[in-house]
């Protein structure tokens, strides 16, 4: 990636003199707009980021059907919309750019929302952990945009890619992570699906509307993903399975044309012929911004006091007040500030639990705000 | 949209007109977002393409293509995924961006290419 000059943009034209908030909320996606719905209306002023990509992976979904409240299903884009709008309605201001670097260091928190003039604007989301932290030493040595006596990170998850040969080359040229986007381009075509999830499955059942064929390539003997998604998947006549295996090379020249399978128990290696490949094998908590003043589980996940799993559990232990219970359940391990929805979620990872995670963190950074 | 009196929206280009449309534009980069109705991430951009016409009005053309109803000229520039923007200039293809990558990095692309 070239390193491209930053040449205009509405941050240059801000002062440089901090704007102090109550509340500020990282990320957009269901659990940061119930977080800012709840948070703006109980007066607190939220400042939600809701990044250049708003909306989460939803924007990603087109039917979800098991967001309770809407009988015949909604599409994403429109949950995502509705609930942007119904969080603004309260006075939540939402600013469509990323946060560029956080320091938990000190209350009030800073918050920096701008990069360097010759830092590629595409870094928040491309470059490494390693590069993040370099760019962000040098953000912070610019003046923070927000100063914040209470943060709620809502960062959520982003696509695993599968890091084999060819993957990057095609990407948007025959390899996708959006099959809901790019089924269509993919007429009478033969197509993969890698993983066993939902995903994966609601991936596939976006394909067969168009394609010659479906063949999901799953490296286990059985599917993870819902019964009722499995069956519509395995049912469906444009649909092949092959177990225990991985795609282990994206094959082409201008597009891609084939792939290279490895059974995952005999080694044994095919080539098959393929014009789109879609990467569905999960999902990886966005944390990297944090990493080095929160603390993270091994899979970098935001560990709150009720994060399922052992650092949550000794982290719920030492947080029980006087009455045996656990003082706010999303708090990470810096005071004040929250956690909610994927970034923190390391079992459920659905729109509704997610949501309900950004209700609870605004409940409790409400409480925390007035016990100071 | 209720400020379709006050704004110039992206112009929308076709497979018919598409050619035709690169060589009227002369030595004006083009910047032309292939997309659909259907795409979330589209409809992130769509208000940005908006107002990235009225604002390189004059310096650029900003045009739209539904790759529901084009799919010709989908095909031939080999869109897979959308959003796909391409900046061509004098017809020749001199920039591309799978994805919604967020205003900046658009307005860094029109900034090049009306500048080279």
């Amino acid at each position: 990636m070239t390193t491209l000059v930053n040449e205009s943009g509405p941050e240059k034209t801000r002062s440089s003199v901090p704007e102090k908030r109550k509340l500020v909320i990282i990320g957009s996606g269901p659990s940061g707009y119930t977080a800012a719905l709840y948070a703006a209306r109980a007066m607190l002023e939220p400042v939600l980021f809701a990044g250049y990509q708003s909306g989460g992976q939803l924007m990603w979904t087109s039917d979800i059907e098991n967001y309770p409240g809407f009988v015949q299903g909604i599409a994403g884009p429109q949950l995502m919309s509705d609930m942007r709008a119904q969080a603004e309605r309260f006075g939540t201001v939402i600013r469509d750019e990323y946060v560029t670097a956080v320091d938990f260091s000190q209350r009030p928190f800073k918050i920096w929302n701008t990069l360097p003039d010759d830092v590629d604007p595409e870094s928040m989301t491309k470059a490494s952990s390693e590069e993040l932290l370099e760019i962000t030493k040098r953000v912070k040595e610019m003046e923070p945009a927000f100063e914040a006596e209470a943060v709620i990170i809502s960062t959520g998850a982003t696509s695993i890619m599968l890091d084999v040969p060819g993957e990057k080359d095609f990407f948007g040229r025959g390899v996708s992570t959006c099959a809901v986007c790019d089924a269509a381009f993919y007429k009478e075509k033969e197509t993969y699906v890698a993983g066993g999830g939902d995903s994966a499955m609601e991936d596939t059942m976006a394909l067969t509307k168009f394609v010659k064929s479906v063949t999901i390539v799953h490296r286990r003997d059985a599917f993870r993903a819902s019964k009722i998604m499995q069956d519509r998947v395995l049912q469906h006549p444009k649909v092949k399975v092959i177990w225990d295996s991985s795609i282990t090379e994206v094959v082409g020249a201008d597009k891609v044309t084939g792939v290279k399978i490895t059974n995952l128990k005999t080694q044994a290696v095919q080539e098959l012929p393929a014009d789109g490949v879609f990467v569905a094998i999960g999902h990886k908590p966005v944390t990297a911004l944090f990493a080095d003043q929160i603390t993270l589980d091994e899979h970098h996940y935001i560990v709150t006091r009720q994060s399922h799993s052992h650092l949550g559990v000794a982290a719920a232990q030492k947080a029980l007040d006087e009455k045996q219970l656990v003082a706010f359940p999303s708090m990470t391990s810096v005071e004040g500030v929250f956690a909610a929805g994927d970034v923190v979620d390391v079992r459920y990872k659905q729109a509704i639990t997610a949501a309900g995670q950004g209700c609870s963190a605004a409940l409790d950074a409400e409480r925390w705000l007035e016990g100071r | 949209m209720n400020d379709t009196q006050t704004k110039q929206h992206a112009i929308h280009f076709s497979s018919e007109d598409f050619d035709q449309q690169l060589k009227d534009a002369g030595d004006k980069p083009v910047f032309v977002d292939f997309y659909a109705d259907w795409c979330g991430p589209c409809k992130l951009a769509a208000p940005i393409i908006d107002k990235l016409a009225v604002e390189y009005e004059g310096k650029a053309i900003i045009a739209k293509v539904d790759t529901d109803k084009n799919n010709d000229i989908s095909a031939k520039y080999g869109i897979q995924s959308i959003p796909t923007v391409i900046v061509f200039k004098k017809g020749v293809e001199v920039n591309r961006k799978i994805g919604f990558p967020g205003e900046p990095v658009y307005r860094q692309m029109l900034d090049k290419a009306v500048a080279g």
